[in-house]
């Protein structure tokens, strides 16, 4: 009897056509969606950014790396790593910090440290560059004892820094705040229970759990240290040579109908933005093996 | 821990580096928008020069922006040894929110520190298809105009005065101009917050159909883009527009660069300066240079914003000031 059963099972789905399974679209609906990402993506993606190395190169390689000799966009992309090179860092201590305290422990203020982490996010980016010329500006707080004592901050490199400090502040630690509340405290308390002293559990345990999670937010706040226009702008004063990072760069050259050159300095920031694709995705597919290996 | 000095070593030797740098003589010129071109090649002029007569190295930084803009941001402590700016009232502000200049900057170098002039021409496009010849075509439905905020841009304060003059001499009252300008005002579908933004706007993105334009941001855009795209239609009425310099007291007196700042600004009137801005489709004031150049400008009635607004302070708190004659015609649409 019981064998009976999927017996005439079998035999009537032998007989009868292929019936659809309930977690599969019919095939015209699967072929339209796809198709429909793909146009999307190809529209809003890879045109722009074919477009991109294609007016770079427009006029030949030798213009396209002539963009790159000039003096101004050398210093602007010299300036651009300097400031990535000084923000980045910060934010990663910062970021680390944060999140420790955030997923590790329990204190009064805690939903407000977790909005304040959140603020640059909510906040438009050329708000935030205003913020600094209030306070940096001449007429502004600080101003007048600032020049008295000849400290430069705004349309200075030390403002266009904090600026980016300022907007990336948030990508490391919002990266790591749900992994580390997700791991949970139960192997830091094993490991001080072993003996351990608060740093060494930090080295040994938290450290290595929170690596690919940490390595991501360090990337994805490193592009956009590099990339942002909005609150740099505000508080750069496009001093060429001197104040002007490669998007503002990019802009300049554009409105002195320079678009060779425009779209070459461009092209070094999509390629920045594809490398960082390439290693966010190198990185996703390590963590998730290591997950596996985990479990 | 050993990586971590040593990035610490290298950002702070990176940072002395930058500091290391400025040690040559070092100006700061920060200039409205459409002067880009033209400083670019004075600059090396002046540079040539100075080595010439006093063996110093001088290098100018510049930056450029709409006028209003850039005279906020020196007011904000942008540390600029002279401003090159659109229109004397930009300047003015610098004097009034900052005392960075005296209050009478303005007659401490010949025309009314103006070493060049320009005007408001029109801009179109090829066969000028809408058949815009004067002010008055551009208040007709359908016609689309592209000029800058005059918040912002000093170009289009001498736009948005030039439209206001030709409507009070046309149709006898202020109160007809400012409804004539209201209607300009309802023509334009994008305000940019400088000149060069407009004119890519025109230019590049191909929006509008007639661009209120600096006479030499028109020519320029006629030179880089080909005779065949654009057409120069200059209005039977325009104003003479005044773009004055000035050397930032505090700041040349604080980093000790006076003397030249000075020559700087006394070079854009010699010959060779003369000529450069002619080259740069300026109106030379010299007459050496404006004979020159002067064939490549065409022949329109010009009146002072002196004569038709009695001076920038006035025509600023009538016109620019919040609530003043702008806002209530653009905020009011």
């Amino acid at each position: 009897m019981a064998s009976a059963i999927p017996q005439s099972l079998t035999s009537r789905r032998t007989a009868a056509p292929p019936a659809r399974r309930a977690t599969q679209d019919p095939a015209w609906v699967r072929w339209v969606l796809t198709g429909i990402a793909l146009v999307f993506l190809g529209f809003f993606l890879v045109l722009p950014l074919a477009a991109v190395f294609a007016e770079a190169l427009r006029r030949g390689v030798g213009a396209y790396f002539a963009a790159f000799v000039d003096a101004d966009a050398w210093s602007a992309i010299k300036l651009t790593l300097l400031v990535a090179a000084i923000a980045v860092p910060c934010n990663l201590v910062f970021g680390v910090a944060a999140a420790w305290c955030v997923a590790k422990f329990k204190f009064p203020g805690k939903s407000l440290l977790i909005t304040l982490i959140d603020l640059p996010f909510a906040v438009s980016p050329v708000i935030s560059g205003l913020l600094y010329v209030l306070v940096f500006g001449l007429q502004g707080w600080l101003g007048p004892w600032l020049q008295e004592h000849d400290l430069k901050v705004i349309f200075a490199v030390p403002g266009i820094v904090l600026a980016t400090v300022f907007v990336t502040f948030p990508f490391v630690a919002r990266e790591l705040i749900p992994l580390m509340q997700s791991q949970g405290t139960d192997e830091e308390h094993a490991a001080l229970t072993l003996g351990a002293n608060g740093w060494q559990t930090f080295w040994r345990v938290t450290l290595p759990n929170i690596k690919w999670g940490l390595f991501y937010g360090i990337i994805l706040c490193n592009a956009r240290a590099m990339g942002e226009f909005g609150a740099v702008s505000v508080v750069s004063g496009h001093i060429r040579g001197e104040t002007n990072t490669m998007p503002l760069h990019v802009e300049i050259l554009h409105n002195e109908f320079n678009s060779v050159a425009a779209f070459a300095v461009a092209s070094l920031l999509a390629l920045l933005a594809l490398v960082t694709l390439v290693l966010k995705s190198m990185i996703e597919w390590r963590h998730a093996r290591s997950l596996q290996g985990g479990t | 821990m050993k990586r971590i000095q040593f990035l610490l070593a290298l950002t702070v030797t990176l940072i002395l580096a930058g500091f290391a740098q400025a040690k040559d003589i070092e100006l700061l010129n920060v200039s409205y928008d459409p002067t880009r071109e033209f400083y670019a090649e004075f600059n090396a002029a002046f540079a040539r020069h100075w080595k010439t007569t006093h063996g110093d190295t001088v290098q100018i930084k510049q930056s450029h922006g709409g006028s209003g803009r850039q005279a906020r941001s020196v007011i904000d402590g942008l540390a600029a040894d002279i401003v090159t700016l659109a229109l004397a009232g930009d300047i003015d502000a610098i004097h009034d929110n900052a005392k960075l200049i005296p209050k009478d900057w303005q007659k401490r170098l010949p025309l009314n520190s103006s070493p060049y002039t320009s005007t408001i021409v029109f801009l179109v496009r090829k066969g000028n298809p809408l058949k815009i010849k004067d002010w008055d075509d551009l208040v007709k439905p359908g016609v689309s105009i592209i000029t800058p905020n005059p918040k912002t841009s000093g170009g289009a304060r001498w736009n948005y005065l030039a439209a206001w003059e030709f409507a009070r001499r046309k149709y006898g009252s202020d109160g007809a101009a400012k409804e004539f300008v209201q209607k300009v005002y309802r023509n334009v579908p994008v305000l940019d917050s400088g000149a060069r933004g407009s004119t890519t706007t025109f230019v590049q993105r191909a929006i509008g159909d007639v661009f209120l334009s600096w006479e030499n941001e028109a020519f320029l855009a006629v030179k880089e883009f080909g005779a065949g795209s654009f057409e120069i239609v200059v209005p039977s009425l325009s104003i003479l527009a005044e773009p004055p310099v000035t050397v930032v007291d505090k700041v040349v007196k604080k980093k000790g660069t006076e003397a030249i700042a000075r020559a700087y600004l006394e070079y854009l009137y010699s010959e060779e300066g003369q000529d450069l801005a002619g080259k740069h489709f300026y109106r030379p004031t010299s007459p050496a240079a404006a004979a020159k150049y002067g064939p490549q400008f065409v022949k329109v009635e010009l009146f002072t914003i002196e004569q038709a607004f009695g001076g920038w302070a006035r025509a600023q708190v009538e016109h620019f000031a919040d609530g003043a004659t702008f806002d209530q015609i653009y905020l009011k649409q």
